[in-house]
């Protein structure tokens, strides 16, 4: 299960290296994402797509809302 | 989106996977910054007045229309100790009984955004609704700033219409 956590932790694991994917729409990704942020919609991570994510970093994974 | 994307990548073999649940609307609700479009445009948080004079509940009219008329303004947010905006003193609530008590005088419950809106969103919302001001807030309620209409009508021209509606 995913570790749950709020924005402080957020700050924290990003300054310790973590990798930041924002999982919306890449329209609503242009418009605003958190510093440092990659794109990588829901409807695209695969297989595939799961290469251009380093291994053996902690994810930190966010969309808009808790929805 | 993000659980299910967090499942997924589980699923592909991610051990360390986080998923921050509040969001991006948390983070923008906090004032943090954001890279992207809108981050160069102007929005609700950097436009409002976040000097507008503030009084409680309990003041006397004549005492807060003095001392907000003598700093220039012609309106007073009205906040609690904890800077949460209960009410809003408008041009026209400052005109009322000298005696009366800022709870009896003002607007109660005034519509509040966030300081990340749009500031195009926010004049059109404002125009629409013949708001002449609004106090802009945290997500806890907290007071920015007033931000009034010919502001926002101002700093919004030019801007672009945004994909997604923040209001």
């Amino acid at each position: 299960m995913p570790t749950l956590i709020d924005r402080g932790q957020v700050q924290e694991f990003v300054a310790a290296g973590a990798q930041l994917i924002e999982v919306l729409p890449t329209e609503e990704y242009g418009e605003d994402h958190l510093p440092g942020a990659r794109s990588l919609p829901l409807p695209q991570i695969d297989a595939d797509s799961a290469k251009t994510i380093t291994r053996g970093q902690p994810l930190v994974v966010y969309c808009w809302d808790a929805a | 989106m993000a659980p299910r994307a967090a499942s997924r990548l589980e699923s592909l073999g991610f051990r360390e996977v986080q998923l921050y649940t509040a969001g991006k609307l948390d983070w923008l609700a906090a004032g943090l910054p954001t890279d992207g479009e809108n981050s160069t445009r102007p929005r609700a948080g950097t436009v409002c007045h976040r000097d507008v004079p503030t009084c409680a509940l309990t003041e006397p009219v004549g005492e807060v229309r003095e001392r907000v008329r003598g700093a220039g303004w012609d309106a007073a947010v009205v906040v609690d100790g904890a800077r949460v905006v209960l009410g809003l003193l408008r041009a026209d609530d400052l005109a009322k009984s000298a005696d009366a008590k800022v709870e009896q005088a003002m607007s109660s419950g005034p519509s509040t955004f966030r300081p990340y809106v749009p500031i195009k969103e926010m004049a059109d919302y404002l125009t629409k609704h013949e708001l002449e001001s609004s106090p802009i807030t945290t997500s806890d309620g907290r007071l920015v700033g007033l931000l009034y209409r010919s502001d926002a009508v101002r700093e919004a021209d030019g801007c672009p219409d945004c994909a997604r509606k923040m209001i």
